[in-house]
């Protein structure tokens, strides 16, 4: 049986006097013991989803099961069963590290030392501050102590809703690490970002925009039916090179990616060596061109572009 | 080409007590140049843009920012700057209009101009059936290049990007990597903070910090040749690794 059962699920919000769609029927399952994500930037329905599997929330139709309960029915079984990390940090700040601890273990009829093995890993990096109030700690410490406190009573299926949200590049590595090491204990996790690059980080994806799936599969497998050849294109100048680009007739589209350009042609036909030609008779020098592999950005900004048509 | 220094920081340091949040930071910004502003959390950024921006005395050190004292001349500096973050940025309960109005009006800009930039910006940014919108009613993305172009509505010296695209989807945020392109063409410097390191690669120069101090300040390419790496990712990952202090 899967962890997570999503069937049809919508939910709509009314905002003054328009109705805003947060979920458009969306369905998937996750895997027992999977590491899934859930990518999209802000407003694609990644809260409004979580909330409603942890069942803060109820969906306006469809539904969804956890651990077999069901999301309305059986609210209870599950809130005993998973783990929920909001993307808001709801710890209490008044309270020290080791009483936030505490007070999540006692709520759960457990203790810190029952399953100390399981979040000794993370509460060691925290633990020189466990006296330290939680509203006093640096971002990173308060994500820990978060991370700790859904985890204490042990969950079968952990929901992560944007963790590393607005943290520095080191301290997400960091993090994807510890996720790692927790899937090897066999639990379930379901994690949200809007960072592109860790959808490569999980087992599977889903690829969400405006409250719809746009992909769901292996990351390595959405970029394989990436269609159409693509291009990196750098030059001297480059956002003279942007502007040149994208007025082109022959590009369908070009999209800034570190230092190249991505770009695809309109027709499969048109490579390297029309772009070069292009690119020298308008006067560009120190011209590279190379014919490179999608990632998971020009994936999803693909998708983007199909859906919205 | 152009030197115009728009910022100028000498040894800028700021003390809270024992610690030093940012210890003798000294560099120089070009005039529409796009800086970039890197470090781990708890670096000092934050500390260090506040003092640019006038919000915060130094302990010591010396900083000109578009040509006035970080010490004396704050109210000049603020009339003279933008700042637009992910968090602050525009009246969620205004419209489009309104919001401009409001801003255009803090700057001091005439009546004229204002019509003037609501018009302009109307149209640039493709907001022609929206312009009566309470903003709280925009996606994300749309909002932020509108808080973009408020900030700069009064044609600033020089604009503090704080996290601008943190949560934007890939092809807006791209989007609004174009604004900042432009609004440099347009003389305007640009100081910005990110957590995307590709975005780094789209700055002409980038300074990294850690630990309060500015351990590397180079352009992208002299930036990877020098660290030995393939991007901006691993050369960030190589110095952050460096910090000693705790966030």
């Amino acid at each position: 049986m899967a962890a997570v059962i999503v069937e049809n699920i919508s939910k709509k919000y009314q905002v003054e006097k328009t109705k805003v769609t947060a979920l458009n029927g969306i369905s998937f399952e996750v895997a027992k013991g999977e590491l899934f994500g859930i990518v999209g930037p802000d407003g694609a329905g990644k809260t409004s989803l979580f909330r409603i599997l942890t069942t803060l929330l109820l969906a306006d139709a469809g539904a969804a099961r956890v651990e077999g309960y069901d999301v309305v029915k059986d609210y209870k079984e599950i809130r005993k069963t998973v783990g929920y990390m909001p993307g808001k940090f709801s710890l209490y700040q008044d309270l020290s590290v080791e009483e936030n601890l505490d007070f999540f273990a006692t709520i759960f009829n457990t203790s810190i030392s029952e399953n100390y093995d399981l979040i000794k890993d993370i509460y060691q990096q925290i633990e020189p501050f466990k006296k330290r109030r939680a509203g006093k700690l640096s971002g990173g410490m308060k994500q820990k102590l978060a991370l700790c406190c859904a985890l204490i009573h042990k969950p079968s299926v952990l929901f992560l809703d944007e963790p590393t949200t607005g943290v520095d590049a080191v301290s997400r590595k960091e993090f994807w690490e510890m996720l790692q090491r927790l899937k090897l204990q066999g639990i379930s996790i379901l994690v949200s970002t809007p960072y592109m690059d860790e959808a490569s980080l999980c087992d599977r994806v889903a690829l969400m925009e405006n409250g719809k799936i746009l992909a769901i599969d292996k990351p390595s497998i959405i970029n394989s039916k990436f269609s159409k050849p693509l291009w990196a294109v750098q030059s001297n100048n480059m956002f003279a090179l942007l502007k040149s680009l994208k007025n082109w007739e022959a590009v369908s589209s070009c999209y800034s990616f570190g230092e190249f350009y991505h770009v695809v042609m309109k027709s499969e036909e048109k490579g390297s060596r029309e772009i070069e030609e292009f690119l020298m008779k308008n006067q560009f020098q120190e011209i590279v061109i190379k014919q490179i592999d999608a990632n998971i950005e020009d994936s999803f900004m693909a998708l983007m572009h199909t859906s919205n048509e | 080409m152009n030197k115009e220094k728009v910022i100028v920081a000498e040894g800028l340091t700021k003390r809270f007590g024992d610690f030093v949040a940012v210890d003798h930071i000294s560099f120089e910004v070009s005039k529409s140049e796009i800086f970039g502003f890197l470090g781990a959390n708890g670096a000092g950024k934050t500390t260090a843009m506040r003092m640019l921006c006038g919000l915060s005395i130094p302990t010591s050190g010396k900083a000109l920012v578009a040509g006035y004292d970080v010490f004396k001349d704050t109210d000049n500096i603020k009339n003279s700057i933008g700042y637009m973050s992910q968090k602050f940025s525009l009246y969620e309960d205004l419209t489009i209009r309104e919001n401009i109005r409001f801003y255009g009006g803090i700057y001091g800009l005439t009546k004229k101009q204002i019509q003037d930039k609501t018009s302009y910006l109307v149209d640039h940014l493709h907001l022609q059936n929206h312009q009566n919108s309470l903003v709280k009613s925009l996606p994300l993305g749309w909002k932020q290049k509108l808080a973009f172009s408020v900030a700069i509505v009064h044609d600033p010296a020089i604009v503090f990007l704080d996290e601008p695209t943190g949560g934007v989807d890939p092809v807006t945020r791209r989007e609004f990597w174009e604004l900042i392109y432009d609004a440099s063409e347009r003389g305007i410097t640009i100081f910005v903070t990110t957590h995307y390191m590709d975005e780094a690669e789209y700055c002409n120069r980038v300074s990294i910090m850690v630990d309060g101090r500015i351990e590397a300040l180079d352009t992208p390419k002299a930036l990877k040749i020098n660290y030995d790496s393939a991007s901006m990712d691993e050369v960030f990952l190589k110095l952050a690794r460096k910090a000693v202090r705790g966030e």
